[in-house]
């Protein structure tokens, strides 16, 4: 390319000044010199032709050894990618959709251009001038292309708001088409498509980039960015009455959002609880099931166990202190401690006192069992292992601080987090393996998958750490500290945070693939179950998201808050909260 | 009939004192001393420890028949250290693709080499055969991401113009984590002799591929197919692509530039493992193979194989 000169037309006695386009003609084959400038000069015939508001009058061109020139109108203002650089952020919908009408309104001249149609080829930020008077105008029309080859050793910019079939070398008002989509997402989002992988828009959502955009302009310049041309708009025209019909907030665009958004509310009506349970006292923990009785703990003191069917009562037993702990099931018996100060273990039927162990501080840690013994972490900052069949002690060590994560048990190993920020690793004789710190508390559970162990802090990162060495593979860092215990399914995990969101992570590339924004705390651990992910936040919100994208499938509040974790068996879904309610949903 | 018992304890930690267990008068319980004496005694103490498989390596570099000198560069390097009932293989494998004239391909594939292989053996390997091998402060991932961003700083620095491939591949323990920027390829080589690709090729064929824009025939012979849209040394973006997964059991990986895998194409690759004798072997055939079909670029390949 050239340059754009500011320049005086000499021919005419009052001041007439014009824009003078150089374009220089880099092919070293004579032959294809010539080729070029035949085609620049067939084109700039054909702009002459051309009259609209929107593209700066022609008004004479010539060739001057291996450079050409084009005489045009002047325009005083700035091209999109200069005002996106110096505004450093994504632009307003309002202003986007003004721009995007009127060139809609240009493309739809030249596609419609008699005796052929003219294709731009070339829509980019860089190619579309704002006046004073904000109009649009679309400059260079692509005449000056150099040949370009490409051999190995030069890496070539990848233009980044060409369509897949451009490559191919297929252009058809369509192209123009997904260049405009891909303009209008670089503006709306302020991500360069040529410095991202080509073709990536549907993996850098509008909204996800700048969650002020409305759902009917992201699907607009989606469609506009089909990589199959004919799934695109079919033409220039029927994308600017989209278009106008969102700015004027009527038409068939809003009834259909409205439509779908009326599915959603019934949606959210119609789902209820089976049944509920009140206890005397704030719900803070999770549920345990086996043979058709539910356990749940309450800060009321007691452990009780209802028919997981239909909420019936069937016993309750009595600790000296409020119960967080996820009860354990084995061999007939529960186990869980209280902030008491015990570990408490009873039996199933009757929940009939078994046997009880003391420690030296309240329990608010949910009880693993392995090989026969117990693993709980207590207030009392140890690590206490029991035996389990009348509670004595194996063993315990000194974490140095809290233990308010839960053990857990793999590979031959113990597993547990404290609120100094210590993950350690013990056999099963109490010898510590390995020990790796996070920067602030972890108070979530870790959670065990194919030899790595996931784990979240305070800190704000979801630690990927190698089970057998400790090191870290991997961290992801979310916005702000966390207490969930992820889960996890195939090659995703699925973790919460008190950011309010819900993240998907890779497991194996370590980024995101969806995230779930809340408007409150999710210090829920998530469950996995037939596809999708449930969890739920400090509103009291219970939520069911699509494992795979990250949709909504149900939402549903409790009256109170909910800091447990739900369980699902046999497509019912439990949980408690501190409106001292146990929830049955269907889900 | 209820026995209360007391016992010591066969580990490092002071016994605790012990409470005794609440009357249980209204619940007898009846516990056999022998089915006690089993259940007291520590958990299985048989350290269980890494039962890793053997890794043996071939190599094979040969500037092709085209090019009048090789900007490819690899590197590799296997250890196993077994102590305390404990195994800790360690591997690292890279080959880097050099790109640019004026001998600047060679330089940036080497430069990108000394500066990865050199951040990884100190950030890592260093630490892990100290006398306190404490785990790092970054994770695998994050020192892999630094050594190739200084790669690339250092590329632009002495060897402007130039540009590289990367490919590595880490083994520590049981985690592998493989790294890339460009189309230097790490296949995993199941025991059947079947390769697949572990990483995605940073080229504007591949992505118009994945599209399903052009078929994988018509990408071959693309007239951009060597158009890469992420390397080393040209600017932004050199972000590389940072897989984690666990170090295979069985099997091999073969990593290896465009050179080999462009040119021989995966039936004939397969075919060759399948009846190599031995890691090297595989390597040079598969070098012979890449020059008998005119060898039009530097050829390069490491396989590793896990057994």
């Amino acid at each position: 390319m050239g340059a754009v000169y500011r320049a005086q037309d000499l021919r005419f006695k009052v001041e007439k000044i014009v824009a003078v386009k150089e374009m220089i003609n880099q092919a070293t084959d004579p032959e294809i010199q010539k080729t070029i400038v035949e085609g620049f000069e067939r084109e700039a015939n054909i702009l002459a032709t051309v009259s609209h508001p929107s593209i700066p009058t022609i008004y004479d061109y010539f060739t001057l050894g291996t450079r050409s020139y084009l005489v045009m109108e002047f325009i005083e203002g700035d091209n999109l990618e200069i005002k996106l650089q110096q505004r450093r952020a994504p632009f307003n919908e309002e202003e986007v959709i003004a721009w995007a009408i009127s060139l809609c309104d240009v493309l739809d001249y030249l596609h419609t251009h008699e005796p052929e149609p003219i294709i731009f080829r070339d829509i980019k930020p860089a190619n579309v001038m704002i006046t004073r008077r904000n109009q649009v105008r679309l400059v260079d029309f692509g005449i000056a292309k150099n040949f370009q080859t490409g051999s190995k050793g030069t890496m070539i910019g990848t233009e980044g708001y060409s369509p897949p079939e451009q490559y191919r070398g297929e252009a058809s008002p369509a192209v123009d088409i997904y260049a405009l989509g891909a303009t209008l997402h670089h503006l709306l989002t302020n991500q360069d498509p040529r410095t991202e992988p080509p073709f990536t828009f549907d993996e850098r959502p509008i909204r996800e980039a700048n969650p002020n955009i409305s759902v009917a302009m992201e699907t607009i310049v989606n469609t506009a960015l089909m990589y199959n041309p004919p799934d695109r708009f079919e033409n220039a025209a029927t994308m600017r009455k989209t278009l106008i019909a969102l700015a004027q907030k009527t038409g068939l665009l809003e009834e259909e959002i409205s439509i779908a958004q009326a599915t959603q509310f019934f949606q959210d009506q119609s789902h209820s609880p089976i049944w509920t349970f009140t206890c005397e006292d704030e719900i803070r923990g999770t549920a345990s099931y086996q043979d058709g009785v539910l356990y749940i703990g309450s800060y009321d003191h007691n452990l009780y166990a209802l028919e997981a069917e239909n909420g019936k009562f069937i016993w309750k037993y009595a600790a000296n202190g409020g119960i967080v702990s996820k009860p354990a099931i084995h061999d007939n018996k529960l186990y869980f401690g209280s902030t008491d100060q015990y570990v408490h273990a009873i039996s199933c039927r009757g929940g009939k006192k078994v046997w009880v162990q003391s420690t030296e501080g309240a329990i608010y840690s949910s009880p693993t069992i392995a090989e026969g013994h117990l693993f709980i972490g207590s207030d009392d900052e140890h690590l206490h292992v029991l035996n389990i069949l009348a509670g004595r002690e194996a063993w315990s060590v000194n974490l140095g601080s809290r233990v308010r994560s839960s053990p857990i048990v793999a590979a031959d190993s113990v597993f547990i987090g404290s609120e100094n920020g210590e993950i350690q690793c013990y056999d099963f004789s109490g010898n510590i393996r390995w020990r790796t710190a996070a920067k602030r508390a972890v108070t979530a559970s870790p959670h065990f998958y194919d030899h790595v162990i996931y784990i979240t802090s305070l800190d704000g990162i979801l630690y990927a750490i190698d089970a057998k060495s400790g090191w870290v593979i991997w961290r992801y860092r979310m916005e702000s500290g966390s207490i969930s215990t992820p889960t996890t399914n195939e090659n995703h995990i699925y973790v919460g945070s008190t950011d309010n969101s819900l993240y998907c992570i890779n497991i194996k590339s370590a980024n995101k693939v969806w995230s779930f924004a809340t408007d409150n705390q999710v210090n829920s651990s998530p469950v996995f179950y037939k596809g999708a992910v449930y969890f739920c936040n400090v509103d009291g919100l219970v939520y069911s998201l699509h494992s795979g994208s990250g949709r909504l499938r149900w939402k549903y509040q409790t009256d109170g808050s909910i800091t447990g974790s739900p369980i699902i068996v046999n497509d019912i879904l439990y949980i408690g909260a501190t409106d001292n309610k146990v929830y049955a949903l269907p889900a | 009939m209820i026995k209360k018992l007391r016992y010591s304890l066969k580990n490092l930690f002071q016994p605790k004192p012990q409470d005794p267990v609440e009357d249980l008068t209204d619940h007898e319980v009846s516990i056999d001393t022998k089915e006690l004496d089993k259940t007291t005694t520590p958990v299985d103490t048989k350290t269980v420890g890494y039962s890793s498989p053997h890794i043996s390596v071939g190599y094979g570099l040969s500037p092709g028949k085209q090019r009048n000198h090789n900007e490819d560069a690899f590197f590799t390097l296997t250890t196993m250290f077994s102590f305390n009932e404990s195994e800790l293989p360690f591997g690292l494998y890279i080959v880097a693709d050099g790109m640019g004239g004026h001998k600047n391909g060679e330089i940036a594939s080497e430069l990108a080499i000394r500066t990865v292989a050199g951040t990884l053996l100190k950030e890592i390997y260093t630490p892990l055969m100290s006398l306190d091998p404490q785990p790092a402060e970054l994770s695998f991932r994050e020192i892999f991401h630094n050594g190739i961003e200084q790669a690339n700083a250092e590329i632009i620095t002495k060897s402007y113009g130039g540009g590289t491939t990367i490919t590595a591949v880490l083994i520590v323990g049981e985690q592998m984590t493989i790294a890339h920027v460009g189309d230097s390829r790490v296949y995993s080589v199941d025991t059947n002799g079947n390769l697949e690709a572990l990483t995605r090729d940073h080229s504007l064929v591949k992505r118009l591929q994945e599209l399903g824009q052009i078929t994988p025939d018509e990408a071959a012979v693309h007239p951009q197919r060597n158009v890469l849209y992420r390397a080393l040394g040209q600017g932004e973006p050199f972000e590389p692509e940072i897989i984690s997964t666990k170090r295979p059991e069985s099997g091999s990986l073969l990593v290896c530039s465009d050179g080999l895998w462009s040119i021989v194409g995966k039936e004939n690759m397969q075919s060759i493992i399948k009846s190599g004798i031995s890691p090297q072997d595989i390597c040079d055939r598969l070098i012979d193979a890449a020059n008998d079909a005119g060898g039009p670029d530097n050829i390069s390949a490491i396989l590793v194989e896990f057994s």
